[in-house]
């Protein structure tokens, strides 16, 4: 692997860019392999980057039945934090952010890692009561978290809506520093770069068409390439999830739905923090490119189909507009949606299910691209050991018939 | 500087100049002008700089696809960044500002980025700036991105119209085609709507002009649009067709001079799409020198504007459609010459030098076009036209599902019939010529007969013109993001092949051009490096919007109180004139507190008088959801936590309702009014929600004949008494001595004045309440008779945060604040029915999971605190030693001026074990002391309810 | 924005519709005799399909709760029943 650096670059210059080499080997399935992980996303390529780092295991496969990163890892409006109330999702969320602390240099390949912090924004009394409760939890759970006032917040945000006219007007909210965005290509290509150099085979265009069990164990996958054998198979395949994993009698608590997220045109920086409106539903980053990067809600049809509807844009779009009025000069660039697979707590799912040797990693719904470091961490402890680790024991799929839910939403008095 | 006007023709008004600036420039152009056909005509070349290397840019096309042009714009209308110079109609005092350039777009220091590209190429900030951490870099990175600039205090108005229409036929394109399609369809006397991008009907036809059914297009033009009309069609000029979506809805945006964007969603029953096609550029060494031009571009401009691009102008080519570009530009007195790839070819135009077989390989010039190297020979020029074939605009059809096929004459993909219910015409299905365009419109346009018939056919004899991996020199594929073919190299060297992660890798076709020329020159050059064909190479996904368009348009008129209405008060005026101030709770306008000063010592003595004699406050936004019929009681029994049916007609009973995860989802009292008839209150937010709780099992389990539910909330108005002289308080406002007499929790209707009241006596404060109602259209009656009698009784109308306080001090909850999305009815102290009913109920079987069998669960208590400031709600409750894991929070806190000490309500982990416990709220990293109380902290044996 | 068929009122926006579960699942009762498992699995287990997929709508405007019959990736609807009863 060469390696990436300023004077790597430098030399490469010189000679035409003719020494650099793939990110990663484009691999043909092995008829069997250690283990094999189902879908090619940050998830999948973070199981198989840490199958190999951290468990010594490189007879990986990775089976995309695309190109890697072209799931929600490529589409969503790219935020990390850790601005969370139950501590189990803290646990989960925060070794998320400090794995992406120094994936950088990890990987050696840059994802362009901001931490310029988010603002979480509130508009009544009772809303600034949730962040403190939010913040409180934040910091009893030892992550960064602060109580914001909306003197400070317009400080770091100026072009917040104060007109007279305003619906929401910020009255401050939770501040979290360590917050902030990652170029989402980039993580899925360090992975899948780190991977593919420890010896993890990355294979594109392979379609997993049925698991293979026999004897109450699992023995493989057939696929659009044929048939590969294994005796331990990771799926952290999103929304793709249900229709893998039934064939082996599992059922899931997962509904899918559209996200969009919207890019507008590019202006010259003058949004510096990543935030989100409790009153509009809607987030915003602005890109290094200069786009502004926003989404909100989702399209509450159930759907596989990555297609947005105009009555969410509208929505998003105005929210956006309410709380910048000024963006209202700004043109609509680009618009995409993914499918995201939402579970009824909106906690991701990872575990064991079914028959032995299958583990799942999913239902990350609108959150997965900030827990991609921890969701491959712990999906390949679980494949490595056959056993959780202590952060993902809570997310398993049997909190649900112990009642034991870790739904957020829970947590900020939103009862459902 | 080479751009010209002729002395006369083109669309232009020349006896109305209008200044304008570029840059601090002083320019003029005419009526008529764009700012792209202005500065053509009369101004500088470099009219902005590219993104990455900060290379000049000057003017390439004419419409949506222009990467190059791209202003800062200062005009009548306020600031537009980013304003696309082909797309804007010059004004008046115009001042246009170059972007991404410092000073300007001539001089721009930045401008030395490109002496460093050899070390800059795709995806190489993957590989550097890890060293210090990203954030080290970045705020360089981002001063140097972007394109214009935001101008922070102009906010435009949320005004664009949202519009919502049907039509037999939509035609998106009203160039040949989408007339042709238009008058077949209008003549069978469908309604059809033709919508055109321009700002005026006839597409190619307004620059290459054309002859139909023996007269000019602009006879056919104005037939078909008079027809259109009559059959009670209508054609929309200055309208873009930004989006296909599900079910057949098409958005649009129509702009309309001198008044508000309108924003169209249409749906329509059938389709035609004559989008026409683009004209590609060529690739060649320095391709992105400012003065290299679409040809089409060029004609454009000379026919509707009477600018020329040049003087001494190079037209390089490979079809046909070129010809009479050349001719064109030949006649205002240009030397042109024609550089044809082919090695035949139509017979060279009059005064056009003709170079055959001829291949442009670079532009030459520093920081402009000043000439060309053609098959290895110098070619004079200050111009450089090209023409690289054409790409058919199909990215509705795709939006609408539709796939593409390649086709090897148009050297286009193209659509592929039968994909999508769209029909497709013209050069947008990659037919090429005019009578082409006619005959496809008209069957599109389902029209029998004949076809408009065109004086010229043409084939375009189009060649296959490609990038050239082999040629020296960089050539550019994307103007704008400054992706070269080099990129593509590198991008397919380091295994970025897909066409989504050359797209990604290379930030190919992400520009604001949307890739309209960038995308096929990066399918062409991924496919010339990989040896793998176009369609081979794939395609990457079309999605809304075709051109970018303002998010206002979007957004329309969802702005400050139209971007989530607020629900008001029917006595809202009554109110205001005794001086409430108002705040949102649970999307409700309501008086907060009454009279000025500060909130917290209003709301304070508020309470207090309501405590001691009797508060006024108006209960409007309760829910009233009245459930009737004889099958009403077994529903509510099975909706409810608390059993319905055995309640008395003429009485009231508290009561849960749960969801099926066993969560309090609401409480209220419910009213009996008779046996068949009940009231559900419900919390002011929660209304919907119950209804549809009710509903669901009214319709999925129970025989819908039996019930009957009705949202009444509106329609009343409630005004509560509260207060040791509530009574007197009524009798003295004429209150029928019946409903005075009524015990706790009792409720009667009647006629009063004339009109029906319903009162109740239910308390959310502890003390003797009556609960008064009328039809909202008596509210303003009943408002005054109780304002007539309120002095004698020293009543005071009290806002809701004194109702918080009272009823706080009572450890009543509010469900959402005092409870979270985990707390069932045992942890709020009603276990009672969880142990005792044997029957089916809405969230039972979730009250026995082994979760909510926990004893450690979080239940509702009091808490008492130190000193007399009140805990701040939110803080968390930690053991007073040992490790600080949170146990709880404090969800209500008040300062009870009855009590004259703070109060809070807090959910705690196994709260009722903790009676008396010592604890310690953590806030922000301060601690104070609390001991653990019940929850209620005023009159806990109920004394005062009865006055 | 798709168009969905109320029973009751006809033809409206999607807007006007909240999805509210996968069609043909049972409450299991009476609570007592219902395992933890089986009611994790009528409260929160779905099939997501992709494709064909019945379903329970409302009509929040009006009410009324039916089944929906459509395509969750081509998004076609090919039938709307009213639950069975509203017309009895």
């Amino acid at each position: 692997m060469t390696r990436y650096s300023a004077f790597s670059l430098l030399r490469e210059g010189l000679r035409s860019h003719r020494g650099w080499r793939p990110a990663w080997r484009k691999a043909r399935p092995k008829p069997a392999y250690d283990a094999i992980i189902i879908g090619g996303g940050g998830h999948g390529l973070a199981t198989a980057y840490y199958l190999a780092k951290n468990h010594g295991m490189s007879r990986v496969a990775v089976l995309e039945r695309g190109w890697i990163g072209g799931g929600n890892t490529g589409r969503n409006t790219t935020a990390v934090r850790s601005n969370y109330f139950y501590p189990e999702s803290v646990a989960l969320y925060d070794l998320a952010l400090r794995l992406y602390e120094g994936l950088s240099q990890e990987l050696n390949y840059n994802v362009m890692l901001s931490q310029r912090g988010m603002l979480i924004a509130a508009h009544t009394p009772a809303q600034m009561e949730i962040c403190a409760r939010i913040a409180n939890a934040m910091r009893l759970n030892g992550v960064d978290g602060e109580l914001m006032g909306a003197e400070e917040a317009l400080r770091r945000i100026p072009l917040l809506n104060q007109t007279a006219d305003a619906r929401y007007k910020c009255m401050g909210g939770i501040w979290q520093g360590r917050a902030g965005v990652a170029r989402h290509d980039a993580v899925a290509w360090g992975y899948a770069r780190g991977a593919s150099d420890r010896g993890v085979d990355i294979i594109e265009n392979c379609a997993v068409e049925r698991l293979l069990i026999e004897g109450g164990r699992i023995t493989g996958v057939e696929t659009s390439l044929g048939t590969i054998r294994a005796d331990r198979v990771g799926v952290a395949a999103a929304g793709a999830t249900p229709g893998i994993v039934a064939e082996a009698g599992v059922r899931l608590p997962i509904h899918t739905y559209a996200l969009q997220a919207f890019v507008s045109e590019p202006v010259k920086p003058c949004l510096d923090t990543v935030l989100l409106y409790l009153g509009t539903g809607t987030y915003v980053s602005q890109s290094d490119k200069g786009e502004m990067v926003f989404g909100g809600g989702l399209d509450r049809v159930p759907t596989h189909a990555q297609k947005g509807n105009l009555p969410a844009q509208e929505v998003v779009i105005s929210g956006l507009l309410e709380m910048f009025p000024a963006f209202g000069q700004l043109k609509l660039l680009r618009q995409w949606a993914g499918v995201v697979d939402v579970v009824p707590d909106s906690s991701p799912v990872i575990g064991p299910v079914g028959p032995e040797g299958l583990f799942i990693n999913c239902g990350w719904g609108t959150g997965g691209f900030k827990a991609i470091p921890a969701g491959g961490w712990l999906l390949a402890h679980l494949m490595a050991k056959g056993q959780h680790h202590e952060i993902s024991r809570p997310f398993d799929l049997d909190r649900f018939a112990r009642g034991r839910l870790i739904d957020e939403a829970a947590g900020a008095g939103i009862s459902h | 500087m080479s751009g010209w006007r002729l002395p006369s023709g083109g669309g232009i008004d020349r006896d109305k100049p209008l200044g304008f600036t570029f840059d601090g420039q002083t320019l003029t152009g005419f009526e008529g002008d764009t700012l792209a056909s202005a500065l053509l005509a009369s101004g500088p070349r470099i009219l902005g700089r590219s993104f990455k290397y900060h290379r000049p840019r000057g003017l390439w096309g004419m419409g949506g696809e222009e990467p190059n042009a791209i202003l800062d714009v200062t005009g009548p209308d306020g600031f537009t960044p980013n304003a696309r110079a082909t797309q804007m109609r010059l004004r008046d005092g115009m001042a246009l500002t170059s972007v991404n350039a410092a000073p300007d777009a001539a001089r721009d220091r930045f401008g030395i980025m490109d002496l460093a590209h050899r070390f800059l190429p795709a995806g190489f900030y993957y590989k550097t700036f890890m060293a210090l951490g990203w954030m080290r870099w970045e705020p360089m990175i981002r001063r140097m991105a972007g394109l214009g600039r935001v101008d922070p205090g102009h906010h435009p108005a949320a005004d664009a119209v949202p519009m919502n229409a049907r039509c037999d036929l939509l035609v998106i394109g009203a160039g040949p085609a989408g007339l042709a399609a238009a008058k077949a369809a209008a003549a069978q006397g469908r309604a059809v709507w033709l919508i055109d991008e321009a700002g005026e009907v006839g597409g190619s036809l307004r620059w290459r002009g054309g002859q139909i059914d023996g007269g000019d297009w602009r006879e056919f033009a104005s037939e078909t649009v008079k027809a259109v009309e009559a059959a009670g069609g209508r054609v929309m000029t200055d309208t873009t067709l930004w989006g296909a979506f599900d079910h057949g809805l098409y958005a649009a945006w129509q702009r309309r001079e001198g008044q508000p964007d309108r924003h169209w969603r249409i749906r329509a029953a059938t389709v035609v799409l004559a989008a026409g096609a683009i004209e590609r550029p060529l690739w060649f060494a320095n391709n992105d020198l400012p003065g290299v031009m679409s040809a089409e571009a060029a004609l454009h401009y000379l026919r509707l504007y009477g600018a020329v691009a040049g003087r001494r102008i190079l037209l390089a080519t490979g079809n046909d459609a070129s010809y009479p570009v050349a001719a064109a530009l030949a006649e205002t007195g240009a030397r042109v010459t024609l550089a044809d790839a082919r090695a035949d070819g139509p017979n060279a135009p009059e005064a056009v030098e003709l170079l055959r077989g001829a291949r442009l390989t670079k532009a030459k010039g520093a920081r402009e076009v000043g000439g060309a190297m053609v098959e290895g020979g110098h070619v004079g020029a200050d111009t450089v036209l090209v023409s690289g074939g054409y790409t058919p605009s199909v990215h509705l059809w795709c939006q609408a599902g539709g796939k593409l096929d390649w086709n090897a004459g148009a050297d286009a993909l193209v659509p592929r019939p039968g994909t999508c219910s769209m029909a497709v015409a013209g050069a947008a299905n990659g037919g090429f010529g005019l009578q082409h365009a006619l005959e496809e419109g008209h069957r599109a346009g389902t029209g029998t007969g004949r076809a408009p018939r065109a004086a010229t056919t043409g084939d375009w004899g189009l060649i296959p013109m490609r990038p050239d991996p082999t040629l020296k020199g960089r050539q550019w594929l994307d103007p704008q993001n400054d992706v070269t073919l080099k990129d593509v190299k590198l991008a397919a060297q380091e295994g970025y092949r897909s066409v989504e992660h050359l797209k990604r890798y290379t930030t190919l076709g992400m520009a604001t051009d949307q890739g309209r020329s960038a995308n096929f020159a990066g399918l062409a050059a991924m496919s010339a490096i990989t040896g793998l064909s176009i369609p081979e190479t794939g395609t990457t996904t079309y999605r809304p919007p075709f051109t970018p368009l303002p998010l206002k348009t979007i957004a329309g008129l969802r702005r400050g109180e139209l971007f989530n209405p607020v629900k008001r008060l029917a006595l809202e005026p009554q109110h205001r004139a005794q001086g409430a101030r108002f705040r949102e709770y649970g999307g409700w306008l309501r008086p907060s507190v009454y009279g000025d000063g500060e909130e917290s010592t209003l709301a304070q003595a508020e309470a207090k008088t309501a405590r001691e004699t009797v508060g006024l406050y108006d209960a409007s936004p309760l829910g009233k959801i009245e459930v009737i019929g004889p099958g009403a009681a077994e529903l509510l029994d099975f909706c409810g936590y608390i059993r319905m049916s055995t309640l008395k007609p003429g009485r009231a009973r508290y009561g849960f309702m749960l969801s099926e995860t066993g969560i309090v989802h609401d409480d209220g009292v419910v009213f009996r009014l008779a046996e068949d008839r009940f009231i559900v209150s419900a919390s002011s937010s929660h209304v919907a929600s119950v209804r549809m709780i009710l509903e669901e099992a009214r319709q999925d389990r129970f025989d819908p004949r039996r019930s009957y539910i009705h949202d009444v909330t509106a329609n009343w108005v409630t005004i509560t008494l509260t207060g040791p002289r509530a009574g007197d308080l009524a009798h003295a406002a004429g209150l029928p001595d019946r409903m005075l007499a009524l015990p706790h929790m009792g409720v009667a209707e009647g006629l009063w004045n004339g009109h029906p009241l319903r009162v109740a006596r239910v308390s959310f404060t502890g003390d003797l309440s009556y609960e008064i109602s009328v039809p909202a259209r008596h509210g303003a009656d009943l408002h005054a008779r109780l304002e007539a009698a309120r002095a004698a009784h020293k009543g005071r109308w009290i806002g809701l945060e004194a109702v918080m306080i009272l009823r706080a001090e009572k450890g009543f909850i509010l469900v959402g604040k005092d409870t979270d999305g985990l707390t069932m009815p045992h942890d709020l102290g009603w276990g009672g029915p969880r142990d005792k009913r044997k029957d089916e109920y809405f969230g039972r079987r979730s009250l026995f999971t082994p979760e909510a069998c926990r004893e450690d669960r979080r239940q509702l208590v009091g808490l008492v605190s130190e000193g007399s400031d009140p805990l701040p709600v939110g803080a968390h409750l930690v053991a007073s030693d040992g490790p600080r894991r949170s146990l709880g929070f404090v969800t209500s806190s008040h300062v009870s001026p009855t009590l004259n000490r703070p109060i809070a309500l807090a959910l705690l982990e196994a709260g009722g074990s903790r009676m008396g416990e010592a604890l310690t709220a953590f806030h922000l990293g301060e601690t104070r002391s609390v001991q653990v109380t019940p929850a209620c902290a005023f009159d806990p044996e109920g004394g005062r309810l009865n006055g | 924005m798709q168009i969905f068929t109320c029973p009751f009122c006809g033809p409206r926006e999607e807007t006007e519709f909240h999805f509210a579960a996968e069609a043909g699942k049972h409450r299991p009762e009476p609570a007592e005799e219902v395992s933890d498992a089986d009611w994790a699995d009528y409260l929160y287990l779905n099939d997501a399909p992709k494709g064909a997929a019945r379903e329970v709508w409302v009509h929040a405007t009006c009410g009324e709760f039916f089944v929906m019959t459509r395509d969750t990736v081509t998004r076609e609807i090919t039938d709307v029943t009213a639950l069975p009863g509203r017309d009895g």
